[in-house]
């Protein structure tokens, strides 16, 4: 198991509520109609964050956004190398895409990856009429050509640092940390995030 | 970060249920479940074993299990050949492992094998860099079936400790008896084995069962009952005089459920003998789980498929 050596914090709780408010907004802003968005996050922290977003959107237009959430681990192009932990998380999207702005949520961008094993497999649930991406954060080094839509924070980082997103709902606090990952025993990363 | 509970699956076979630990099966049932849902998709498939090639050996006849690995398989994207030894070169008299290392030859990822001879599997798997997955051994265990009838328990009831059990039919004969044995008594569920005495193979009280030959006490208390197919035209019919009278001593009927918990609990492996082994009206009653069994099977073979082969990848990998 590797482990995280952080070296500076990037955002704190205060900013990262502020910044979900201002993506809110800018999702509102670029959709004609809000009957047509509906949200996904993209399992473990994007769906804490749809979540957060989702209950914005109650708050400041009173309005119930759908909200599905998506794991990718069995479309990852990497299986034979993450290791023998598959953790198959839930998916569940009961609600028609068909025709609808579905707005990807994730925590952090890198290779783009996840987003592309993302996209095969929402595709697989139907039709929509748009697909946009919200992270909270871009560290950059993509891999495919994939962009965000609504970027929370961009933060320039090197290949082998990496950062670390924690959510006050798994893990105690808001913030944002960026650092580098030692490598333990066995040499090999776990869990289902390409990003970490 | 939070601590993921799951453990590793580091095994590149499924053979049996006797040599796993509680928590690999657990590992399994907790990957079922997330794989069910994958059947209810408009599009029902994922691209997790796409370019890998499962091939099912079947030495004995089968249309349940076979289709539904199949069926499994192909919601996983592999792709599928079905061998069956009575039109196969196993007539001319080629080995199991003759066979088993020439299907490897052909860059076969996973053998999934229904063997008569009890080891079969384990003996394939030792031979072979491919994966094997035990889909039944003669008399020693069907894995994927006890996983099953556990997932559905567990589904149904939402745990497996503690609960009584209870397996009714020819516990000597049934690899599947066993296999649920190991895997239930491992998990923390009590169970009781019921059949008349020449069907109760010897010193099974070693294995933690409580043991009876009377089907009214094997119904009394228990949260579910698995009812074996009684094989008549093979093993069971030598033990027993007639079917008729297996049905009047130990047949489920609507009556003596009457005497159970209101919400017991009725499964089946399939195929059912209606009026032998239980009546018409019990397997197609409200206490049956009999066809969800069945979609429950796909499940559980996904996740089994997708961990020996995610498991042998990363056995290679490391090469």
């Amino acid at each position: 198991m590797s482990q995280f050596k952080e070296k500076a914090k990037i955002l704190n709780a205060e900013e990262v509520k502020r910044i979900l408010q201002r993506l809110t907004h800018q999702i509102l802003e670029s959709s004609p109609a809000l009957t047509d968005i509906v949200l996904v996050g993209i399992e473990t922290r994007g769906v804490y964050l749809a979540k957060r977003i989702q209950a914005i959107f109650k708050e400041t237009e009173n309005v119930d956004i759908p909200l599905g959430t998506l794991d990718i681990t069995l479309y990852r192009d990497d299986l034979t190398t993450v290791g023998v932990k598959p953790q198959v998380k839930e998916t569940k999207i009961d609600f028609d895409l068909t025709d609808k702005t579905v707005v990807l949520i994730d925590d952090v961008l890198f290779t783009g990856r996840t987003i592309r094993a993302a996209l095969d497999e929402l595709m697989d649930f139907g039709r929509p009429k748009i697909v946009t991406l919200l992270v909270l954060v871009d560290r950059g080094h993509r891999e495919l050509p994939i962009r965000a839509d609504f970027v929370g924070k961009n933060i320039p980082t090197s290949k082998n640092e990496t950062v670390e997103v924690r959510l006050s709902e798994l893990d105690g606090i808001d913030e944002v940390a960026i650092g580098e990952k030692v490598l333990g025993t066995n040499g090999h990363e776990s869990g289902a995030d390409f990003h970490e | 970060m939070r601590k993921s509970n799951s453990i590793n699956w580091t095994k590149k076979d499924l053979l049996d249920l006797e040599n796993l630990s509680k928590e690999e099966i657990e590992l399994i049932l907790q990957t079922a479940a997330s794989f069910k849902e994958i059947s209810t998709r408009e599009v029902k498939k994922v691209p997790a074993l796409r370019g890998k090639t499962v091939v099912n050996l079947f030495y004995e006849p089968s249309t349940r299990t076979r289709i539904s690995f199949e069926v499994a398989a192909k919601r996983l994207s592999a792709d599928v050949i079905n061998i069956s030894t009575e039109t196969s070169s196993v007539r001319k008299g080629e080995t199991l492992i003759d066979t088993g290392k020439n299907i490897e030859a052909l860059k076969v990822d996973i053998i999934i094998m229904r063997h008569n001879y009890s080891g079969a599997a384990v003996m394939l798997a030792r031979q072979l860099k491919a994966s094997v997955v035990n889909a039944g051994d003669g008399w020693h265990e069907h894995p994927t079936q006890a996983l099953l009838d556990m997932f559905t328990l567990r589904e149904k009831l939402g745990r497996l400790e503690g609960l009584n059990v209870s397996i009714v039919g020819d516990i000597a004969h049934s690899r599947v008896a066993r296999s649920n044995i190991w895997g239930l008594t491992k998990l923390g569920a009590h169970v009781t084995v019921c059949a008349p005495k020449i069907l109760i193979p010897p010193s099974i009280e070693q294995t933690g069962v409580r043991v009876t030959h009377n089907i009214e006490e094997a119904l009394a208390g228990a949260d579910a009952i698995n009812v074996l197919r009684m094989q008549f035209e093979r093993d069971s019919a030598k033990s027993f005089p007639s079917q008729l009278e297996y049905f009047k001593t130990f047949g489920i009927t609507k009556e003596r459920l009457k005497s159970a918990k209101k919400d017991i609990i009725v499964m089946h492996p399939g195929p059912i003998n209606r009026g032998i082994e239980m009546s018409s009206d019990v397997a197609d009653g409200e206490n049956s789980v009999i066809l969800e069994q069945v979609t429950n099977g796909i499940a559980v073979r996904m996740a089994v498929l997708f961990l020996v082969a995610q498991a042998n990848d990363y056995i290679k990998t490391k090469k």
